[in-house]
């Protein structure tokens, strides 16, 4: 019954964010609930009509009666249909209702973010929980709204109507009911973990394909393919293994509960026929307790298999609200000011940041002053802080200790939107919005000209290829800028930045996509367009800031040396290391 | 990537006007396939090797559906026997039915006499209980062994399909081995994954549902409608206006919310777009101050899908009702009609009884079938594209009677070599060249000069348009693509490392390579040092993120499993992306480890590795359009050096210029 322990577990959470979100569809809610029911209690008054049919119209040949009883019936089937109909109109309302607000709470929550919690998170797993979990949610309040609320009424109701056809046969119903329940109780606790099982199994397939396709030149060229073949063999193996034992207990369901119900109809007639032999119950009764039979067994059948759906749903309502319930480190402060002290200067005072639990900081008291006017560059391995000193600027982060100044006042003091506006940023990985090549650049400043866009494209190193485009500036860019390639795209992410012509560039390692060449030939055109700002520019290549003004090493996290190239190579070993690395020997001399 | 998991399929069933639950939550609409009956029947014909099986399948459903369908019929004669024997307790003891029913006429009791015809009563004797049990004890077995059936059918029918899914896969695996490189390039990765996985899953859920379900609903079908007419054609006239009816309400309806399911789908997707591009491009949103609007966008886009799926919901919550409607106006009239039957004697009750339960099992199979065409639509749809798949052009074989190379040297000729990737973009042309065994060859050039070409055609990965290269004299395309890819060794730009230890990785360079010779790979490759940091050492699990080495640990890892393989001729790609310091220069130095006493052409970044090389080939759009050593280009003052003063100037002293030797 390991299936049904998870079922327990995991619900709280699934409840609690239902009682989040639903309150606001309270009254359409209640109108399902209310509908549902008159349209159970009519479906289930229809066979107690039949009963009375045979028993007062038939049995006494009262044609008459016979009619007007019809037309009762026909009535209520009216009204059942009404009621259900009803019920699903409240229904689709509520639970996409539900869906919406419960993706807007999402969407703004990430929204408020730093990126200290979308890396946490992974952005793929925030769009998976603001779509697919959500949709999860979703789905089960509208089939509990269309069938969950009536299964039970059904139930009830139907084991109600049954006693009053006739209460000598209730044991029978108790019988056949437990028998069910246990049947398929069996049937389901032994297939959940199988389920999980062939999931993990048809993911490790997958898995073993999507390393095929990517490595194909690896495989080929390591001559792999019999090893690749005989892993795919057996991953294959293994899942249809676990496939066919899932389907033999699935197998086992539709035969087990047909036939319980079948032979409960048969046992009813047997005792029912000793029970009418006794004048003990009608024959009208005997028709009637069936269909109630059936009724009950069915709506306990369509509970069971609702219930299924409650584990997937708990998992996602989890997901969701582990979301909600993070709050973003870096909040915007009540009372921003927009002075500015030092035009476009950016400080740094023994600026830390580490992660809550995690034994070594990843920037360590990092203190500089970068001016307007100035290329500052930071340089360090892999690891050693680089963009997280950089995302401290803009706030994505917020230090944990020290400060970050803009202008001369403290970062955390200023209005978000102020900030923003005089920063330029072009993260390393170049990122596209869809829409045209001037929608994307305009993303920098949305009243730029479009003699302003070509002349930042020109800057960029970008206007060869964009004029080479059909549609020029209206060329469509594709989700993610895919359509361009890795140079292209970083190319216009420069230019996007140069649009918004801010105080203070910030370069995450921008230019790694480019062949040297072209980096050479785009520094030198940034040269002149950022002439009075501040510019931030972290590198891997030492050539792309060899002559920057000042050049901060770190080294795991603390600042090593600061200074010019030459200076560097002089006094900071960590440096000269680096640059050992990228040029000739006598070079570093 | 996981497929969705899917419900557990409820086959239909005789119930209280209830139908299978409309699970299509998303109602992403039907993909409509091109060729349906080619493919549905080549599809079909994936089944053949278990033939005999889909005959056994085929005969117990026939069984089992017939021995299910006579239930209720038989059902019917023991509610029969009971409702004779009230009325006959009733009865004076002694008289015969006849003499009761005349009596009944002559005191003007024509209704009683009526519902007496239709009856076989014995007059005083109460509930024949012999007769009851004996009916009930066959009905029994009948349902036992109806049961026993189907499950003895979904059991096989579940081995069919899931074996044929399994012969699916792996023809499919089977397959991506023999196409040739060009056909990994030009359809989109994730397109090609999808066919592998999503598309299969989809076949083989169709073919369990079609299989077992379509073929039950059908013989249902027509047997219910047999037993009805059989029972009482009037009734069954009023059942089977019923049914033309749900058809007419389902494909009303079906058609007013397929508009709205577009509808909701495409909301659905613009919205989804929406939310990956700004979670994607976060930081960007954030720092360019596009927050507010990012949200209006959302909220309009949220408010959109909501309306689209309310209605579409809606809608298509509303074809259980209705059929459910129907059928239960259905259950009225024969009730009603049946009644009025019963009591004229034209009918028995267990009659009507039956038949009221045959009606509810007339609905049920009509739903499946409507909505099996859809789910049917869909699995061709994706068997097309894997036929597809299955159908594209393989790489050329290998020679029937291949040359083997014994010894290599690893001379490596290019012969007025002549390619092109598309035919209206030229990529090489006549391009002749040669390395000497040994020789290390450095290839610059801005990027899209075809360096990596260069490479991806020594390893056969492509054919060459004109001209040929030689290994050693021998033609390359004269040998097998093994034995050919056996004697190059080749580090790539992608580090690709699969999900296994670290030993693994790196033996997968020479299968059956022994410990000693892995470690000592791993050595000569400072891969040894910092794997023996590592809490699990040689046993350490790459995972696929790689989070758990560094980039340059990875890439060193490459280089070992090159070592390892101890080729005549190495590739090299040094572009590398992000690599510290510290792991930059022991890559170097394992790299030149790798490529002493070897022949290889490196596509280089690094300087050390450029001024190093026997030979120098200087790339522009496809061309060599230089040739020579560091010191003999420079001397030039060409291309060469152009390329080399804009990489590294500013790093090189002028004296270093003059200095040069000549």
């Amino acid at each position: 019954m390991m299936g049904r322990c998870h079922i327990l577990l995991e619900t709280p959470v699934l409840i609690s964010l239902l009682r989040r979100y639903l309150p606001p569809y309270r009254n359409a809610l209640i109108a399902v609930v209310v509908l549902q029911f008159f349209g159970t209690l009519a479906a289930l008054y229809l066979p107690t009509l039949n009963a009375d049919i045979i028993d007062n119209g038939v049995a006494k040949a009262d044609t008459a009666y016979i009619m007007r009883i019809g037309a009762v019936m026909l009535a209520i089937t009216v009204v059942q249909v009404a009621c259900t109909i009803g019920a699903v109109w409240f229904g689709a309302r509520s639970s996409m209702g539900f869906g919406r607000d419960t993706r807007a709470a999402i969407f703004h929550q990430v929204g408020a973010f730093s990126a200290r919690e979308v890396t946490h998170f992974g952005a793929p797993s925030l769009i998976t929980r603001t779509t697919n979990d959500v949709q999860q949610v979703q789905m089960l309040v509208l089939l509990t709204c269309t069938m969950m609320v009536s299964a039970p009424i059904m139930c009830v109701g139907g084991i109600i109507m049954a006693l009053r056809q006739d209460v000598g046969l209730a044991w029978l119903i108790a019988l056949s009911v437990t028998v069910l329940v246990l049947a398929i109780g069996l049937i389901v606790s032994r297939m959940v973990p199988l389920f999980r099982v062939m999931q993990k199994r048809l993911d490790n397939v997958n898995r073993v394909l999507r390393e095929q396709i990517t490595g194909i030149r690896v495989v080929r060229a390591f001559v792999r393919e019999p090893v690749e073949r005989e892993r795919f063999d057996v991953a294959n193996a293994d899942l249809t293994d676990v496939a066919i034992r899932v389907g033999r207990l699935m197998a086992l369901m539709f035969p087990v509960v047909m036939f319980v119900l079948n032979a409960s109809s048969v046992a009813v007639i047997w005792f029912g026929g000793q029970r009418i032999d006794a004048d003990q119950m009608q024959i009208g009764s005997l028709t009637a307790f069936l269909s109630y039979l059936v009724q009950i067994l069915m709506s306990i059948m369509m509970a069971t298999f609702m219930l299924v759906l409650i584990p997937r749903a708990a998992v996602s309502a989890e997901r969701i609200t582990e979301v909600l319930d993070t709050d973003s480190t870096v909040v915007p402060t009540d009372s921003p000011v927009d002075t500015v002290v030092s035009r476009g200067t950016v400080e740094m005072v023994g600026a830390t940041f580490q992660y809550p639990g995690a034994d070594e900081p990843v920037l360590c008291d990092v203190s500089f002053l970068a001016r307007a006017g100035q290329v500052t560059a930071i340089i360090g391995s892999t690891g050693s802080g680089k963009t997280t000193l950089l995302s401290l600027v803009p706030r994505l982060f917020d230090a944990t200790d020290g400060t970050v100044l803009v202008d001369g006042v403290d970062v955390r003091d200023l209005a978000p939107d102020v900030l923003h506006s005089r920063i330029g940023l072009v993260p390393q990985k170049a990122y596209l919005f869809s829409g045209t090549v001037a929608s994307n650049l305009r993303y920098g400043r949305e009243d730029a000209t479009d003699e302003e866009l070509w002349e930042a494209l020109r800057i960029a190193q970008a206007d060869d290829f964009v004029a080479a485009l059909a549609e020029g500036l209206e060329a469509p860019v594709a989700q993610g800028g895919t359509n361009f390639s890795g140079g292209q795209r970083q190319r216009l992410a420069i230019a996007r930045a140069v649009v918004r012509k801010p105080e203070i560039y910030l370069f995450d390692d921008s230019f790694s996509a480019l062949d040297l060449a072209t980096d050479a030939r785009l520094r030198a055109a940034l040269k002149p367009t950022t002439r009075e700002s501040t510019v931030i520019v972290v590198a891997q290549r030492v050539s792309s800031i060899v002559d920057a003004d000042q050049i901060v090493v770190l080294d795991e996290g603390q600042l090593v040396g600061v200074g010019t190239h030459d200076e560097l190579l002089e006094s900071c070993p960590t440096y000269a290391e680096i640059v050992q690395s990228q040029l000739p020997a006598e070079v570093a001399a | 990537m996981s497929s969705p998991t899917r419900m557990p399929n409820r086959p239909a069933g005789p119930g209280p006007g209830r139908g299978p639950a409309h699970m299509m939550g998303a109602g992403m609409p039907a993909e409509k396939s091109l060729t349906f009956w080619p493919s549905a029947k080549r599809l079909a014909r994936r089944l053949s090797p278990e033939r005999g099986l889909v005959a056994v399948i085929l005969l117990l459903t026939v069984l089992g559906v017939s021995f299910s369908v006579v239930g209720p019929k038989i059902l019917g004669n023991a509610t029969n026997l009971i409702f004779e024997g009230i009325i006959g307790k009733g009865l004076p003891a002694g008289m015969t039915q006849a003499q009761v029913e005349a009596a009944a006429r002559a005191s003007g009791n024509d209704g009683f006499a009526n519902l007496l015809s239709g009856m076989t009563v014995v007059p005083g004797q109460g509930i024949d209980f012999d007769e009851l049990g004996r009916v009930l004890l066959f009905v029994l077995a009948l349902y036992a062994f109806a049961s026993l059936c189907m499950y003895v059918q979904a059991f096989v029918l579940n081995g069919v399909v899931q074996r044929t899914a399994l012969r699916l896969r792996r023809d499919i695996e089977d397959k991506l081995h023999r196409l040739p490189l060009s056909y990994f390039d030009s359809v989109p990765r994730g397109e090609l994954l999808s066919r592998v996985t999503n598309d299969i899953d989809n076949i083989q859920q169709t073919m369990q549902q079609t299989l077992s379900q379509l073929l039950t609903s059908l013989l249902t079908l027509v047997g219910v409608l047999g037993m009805m007419l059989w029972i009482s054609p009037v009734l069954a006239l009023v059942a089977l206006v019923s049914v033309p009816l749900s058809v007419v309400v389902t494909a009303l309806v079906a058609k007013r919310s397929q508009p709205l399911f577009i509808e909701q789908w495409a909301q659905t997707g613009h919205l989804n777009s929406h939310i990956e591009e700004v979670y994607t491009g976060h930081a960007l949103v954030k720092v360019f101050g596009h927050q507010r609007e990012s949200e209006e966008t959302f909220a309009d886009r949220n408010e959109k899908l909501y309306k689209a799926a309310a209605g579409a919901q809606f809608l298509s919550g509303i074809i259980m009702p209705a059929i459910q409607f129907i059928g239960n106006l259905n259950y009225v009239f024969i009730a009603v009609i049946g009644g009025l039957r019963i009591a004229s004697g034209s009918m028995s009750l267990g009659d009507v009884q039956a038949f009221i339960q045959y009606s509810r099992q007339f609905s049920q199979p009509l739903t499946t079938v409507a909505s099996m065409s859809n789910l049917l639509q869909s699995g061709v749809a994706s068997a097309e594209r894997v036929f597809e798949l299955l159908d594209a052009d393989e790489q050329s074989p290998d020679p029937v009677e291949p040359q083997v190379l014994h010894d290599a040297q690893g001379r490596v000729a290019f012969e007025h070599v002549s390619f092109r990737y598309t035919a209206d973009t030229p990529l090489i042309e006549d391009l002749s060249l040669v390395a000497a065994p040994g020789q290390s060859v450095a290839i610059v050039g801005p990027t899209g000069a075809g360096k990596t070409t260069l490479v991806n055609l020594v390893m056969r990965f492509y054919e060459l348009d004109g001209g040929r290269i030689t290994l050693d004299g021998v033609d390359i395309a004269a040998m097998t693509r093994d034995d050919l890819r056996g004697e190059i060794g080749m580090v790539l730009q992608d580090t690709w490392l699969f999900g296994g230890t670290i030993r693994d990785n790196i033996a997968y360079g020479r299968p059956g390579a022994t410990e000693d010779e892995i470690h000592d790979a791993a050595r000569a490759t400072y891969v040894d040092r910092f794997v023996r940091a590592l809490p699990d050492g040689y046993d350490t699990v790459i995972d696929d993120e790689g989070s758990n080495l560094s980039t340059g640990e990875r890439q060193l890892i490459t280089i070992a499993r090159a070592f390892l393989a101890a080729p005549s001729l190495l590739i090299l790609d040094e572009a590398t992306s992000s690599v510290d310091t510290r792991t930059e220069v022991l890559v170097q130095k394992a790299m030149t480890a790798l490529r002493s006493d070897r022949t290889s052409f490196v596509i280089a970044h690094r300087l050390s590795t450029i001024r190093d090389a026997d030979l120098i080939l200087v790339m522009e759009e496809g061309r060599i359009v230089e040739q020579g050593t560091h010191e003999e280009l420079l001397e030039r003052r060409g291309h060469y050096f152009d390329l080399y003063n804009a990489q590294f100037v500013g790093a090189v002293d002028d004296e270093e210029l003059a200095d040069s030797p000549a």
